[in-house]
């Protein structure tokens, strides 16, 4: 079962300068009742978007209708607490193709690999260039090129090379998931359990 | 050449390394619930697979359940239907369930370790970030996301980056009236709820070695706060006088050979970590939240810190939490009145925790207007306490035990905390609305619970007990 191939693009950002964004926020457990992964992006920042009787909080970034596209950018730390993948779903079933942050939460970058959605880890100082940049004109656009691991800023042309390893960024780039390749690897498995039971 | 504990344990599970510096990991356990597996379930199927190695999974629903009337069917229809996904995939693959109301149901992290399914060595994992509690039996643990769970599933493995090392070592004894609980919230509020990212810690030192295991869950259960992959105490004397006799100990020779093996776990003298920390245990005192991460912690007489020395988006998150939890800076957290107190959960949900309640609230009486849920981990939790006479006790007191689950710790069932409201809990997380929408949390001890829950307000528990 392939994810969706990554693919470069040029898009607007939202941004959401708020350090240490939990799962919880991100989804809360409420909404984690599913059997199925369908839908889930309806209440992706559930408590932060949406006041209690169901009525959009128009100061909340995704609500601005002055930013809109395919990235989000995040405060330090993005991520932390509960393993739900569901916050990786959320993002992706929103729209969201890559978030950008200058710390990800190691269980959620993984989950946010294992499902194409690809987190840009950025300096601290680029971090707060790219917010500078919407803050001055929200329509400001940005290019995420996975092949050159790059991402630019494109009103100045700043580009930042990130980091990723390299068999994510081949399973990304070309939609392999890793249950496939585990599979096939089943005989060296099974020689490594016989060995070691013998132990 | 010299290894760490970690090292050891996470070589020997490692069937082939791959370019990018991942690792195909061997998994020996595999717990799952009802939350994080559907849909890894439905992904094997449509894959048409089955469940490589079935026998090594276990599988119990927690996180969804209510804690009152289990014997009746699930109310909430998602719940139940959760629940009920769960049943009949566990059927369809030949996985063993610990259905509602079975003697061996309860939290995923409290029956893995009471029925030493769990054991040292073993690499273990589950589809929640709490799976760090089997750390302290010297196991490599650690919570996965679903895409994971399926990989486990299919393959009985994993695809992994191998984490950094840290040692955090506790030197010298506990104050009175500071527990487990106390001495990680204070780790975590001196390298905050990122410094561990990219980590797998080794816990030391002789404070933490004089921990019981419950203590020793209790503070590997919460390295994922301070983002952790995990933590891990090396197996000693202690460790194996809790292991024997339980349900899936080995027995007999088997056993004597377990327990040499076990005994070669421990980070040889001269391995290198790629991050120490060295703590003084006389420096830890009971300890609160007062924020919404577990890093924003403190001694429960020191009074909410100012914001003067932050900058940019530190400043921005720190008052935002403030202003969440409806406090000022300079205030003192003593006297606060609060409205819920919860105990339970995989942090504190054992024996033990109820145990040290029982014997703060014994003779006195619940506080007026406080709505308190006492949660046991699981089934043998509950009826362990009933035989002691906990239960007893608490009842004399005004409480009320419940029945087992994650209940208010994530508060996916109906108990939930209302919106501005209190919870002095002693749950790993005072997230914005984890404990329910608008909820406000507090992190601390079991004993620092009792003292709350018999005040209604936050109590310094050495003034408690004296």
């Amino acid at each position: 079962m392939a994810i969706p191939k990554f693919v470069t693009f040029t898009s607007q950002a939202v941004p959401l300068n708020i350090e240490n964004i939990d799962t919880d926020q991100i989804i809360p457990a409420r909404f984690l009742k599913a059997v199925e992964r369908k839908g889930f992006g309806d209440n992706l920042f559930r408590d932060w978007r949406f006041n209690k009787t169901g009525d959009k909080i128009e100061t909340f970034p995704l609500n601005d209708h002055r930013y809109s596209g395919k990235i989000l950018i995040a405060g330090k730390n993005f991520g932390c607490g509960s393993s739900r993948e569901h916050a990786a779903w959320s993002l992706f079933d929103y729209g969201f193709r890559v978030v950008v942050s200058s710390f990800f939460a190691d269980i959620f970058k993984n989950n946010a690999l294992n499902n194409g959605l690809l987190p840009v880890q950025v300096s601290e100082s680029f971090l707060q260039e790219i917010f500078t940049a919407i803050q001055s004109s929200p329509s400001t656009t940005f290019t995420v090129n996975l092949e050159q691991q790059t991402f630019t800023i494109d009103s100045t042309g700043h580009t930042f090379s990130f980091s990723i390893d390299g068999y994510k960024k081949e399973c990304l780039l070309n939609g392999y998931d890793d249950v496939d390749y585990l599979v096939s690897l089943k005989p060296e498995i099974e020689t490594f359990e016989n060995k070691k039971n013998d132990k | 050449m010299s290894k760490t504990l970690f090292d050891k344990v996470w070589d020997a599970h490692v069937v082939r390394e791959i370019e990018g510096g991942r690792s195909v990991l061997y998994i020996d356990r595999h717990y799952i619930h009802e939350v994080t597996s559907p849909v890894a379930f439905s992904g094997i199927r449509n894959r048409g697979l089955k469940v490589f190695r079935p026998q090594q999974t276990t599988a119990t629903p927690d996180h969804n359940v209510p804690t009152l009337n289990q014997h009746l069917p699930i109310e909430d229809e998602q719940s139940r239907s959760q629940v009920e996904t769960l049943i009949a995939n566990c059927k369809e693959q030949g996985i063993e369930l610990f259905g509602l109301n079975h003697p061996k149901q309860g939290i995923v992290h409290v029956i893995g370790p009471e029925t030493a399914l769990t054991q040292p060595g073993m690499t273990i994992v589950c589809g929640d970030s709490h799976t760090s509690t089997h750390g302290a039996f010297g196991a490599v643990a650690f919570g996965i996301g679903t895409s994971e769970v399926e990989m486990v599933f299919a393959s009985q493995t994993i695809l992994q980056p191998k984490p950094k090392t840290m040692l955090i070592r506790v030197e010298g004894e506990l104050g009175k009236g500071v527990t487990a609980k106390d001495v990680v919230l204070y780790i975590i509020s001196k390298i905050s709820s990122s410094g561990g990212t990219g980590h797998f810690i080794e816990f030391g030192g002789s404070a933490i070695r004089s921990l019981s295991m419950e203590g020793r869950m209790t503070v590997c259960n919460m390295s994922i706060e301070c983002g952790a992959r995990g933590g891990m105490i090396a197996p000693d004397e202690t460790t194996f006088a809790y292991l024997k006799g339980r349900e899936y100990a080995p027995k007999g020779k088997e056993w004597d050979a377990a327990v040499a093996q076990w005994k070669t776990l421990y980070s040889d003298k001269d391995a290198v970590f790629d991050t120490v920390y060295e703590f003084d245990a006389a420096d830890i005192k009971p300890m609160i939240t007062f924020g919404t991460n577990p890093g924003m912690g403190i001694a429960i007489d020191a009074s909410i810190p100012y914001s003067d020395h932050l900058s940019g988006s530190d400043k921005v998150s720190f008052e935002k939490a403030l202003q969440y939890m409806g406090f000022n800076s300079g205030e003192s957290m003593i006297g606060k009145k609060i409205d819920y107190v919860f105990v339970g959960s995989c942090t504190n949900g054992r024996i033990e925790d109820f145990r040290a309640f029982a014997q703060a609230v014994k003779g006195k009486k619940k506080a007026e207007g406080v709505t308190v849920w006492l949660v046991p981990g699981s089934k043998a939790v509950e009826k362990q306490a009933y035989e002691e006479g906990i239960v007893d006790i608490l009842k004399e007191a005004g409480f009320e035990f419940r029945q087992p689950g994650c209940s208010a710790c994530l508060a996916m069932n109906a108990d939930k905390v209302p919106e501005g409201k209190y919870c002095v809990s002693t749950s790993n997380r005072n997230f914005e609305g984890r404990q329910g929408q608008g909820a406000r949390t507090l992190l601390a001890s079991p004993l620092t619970a009792a003292a709350a829950a018999v005040t209604g307000q936050i109590t310094d528990i050495r003034e408690f007990i004296k």
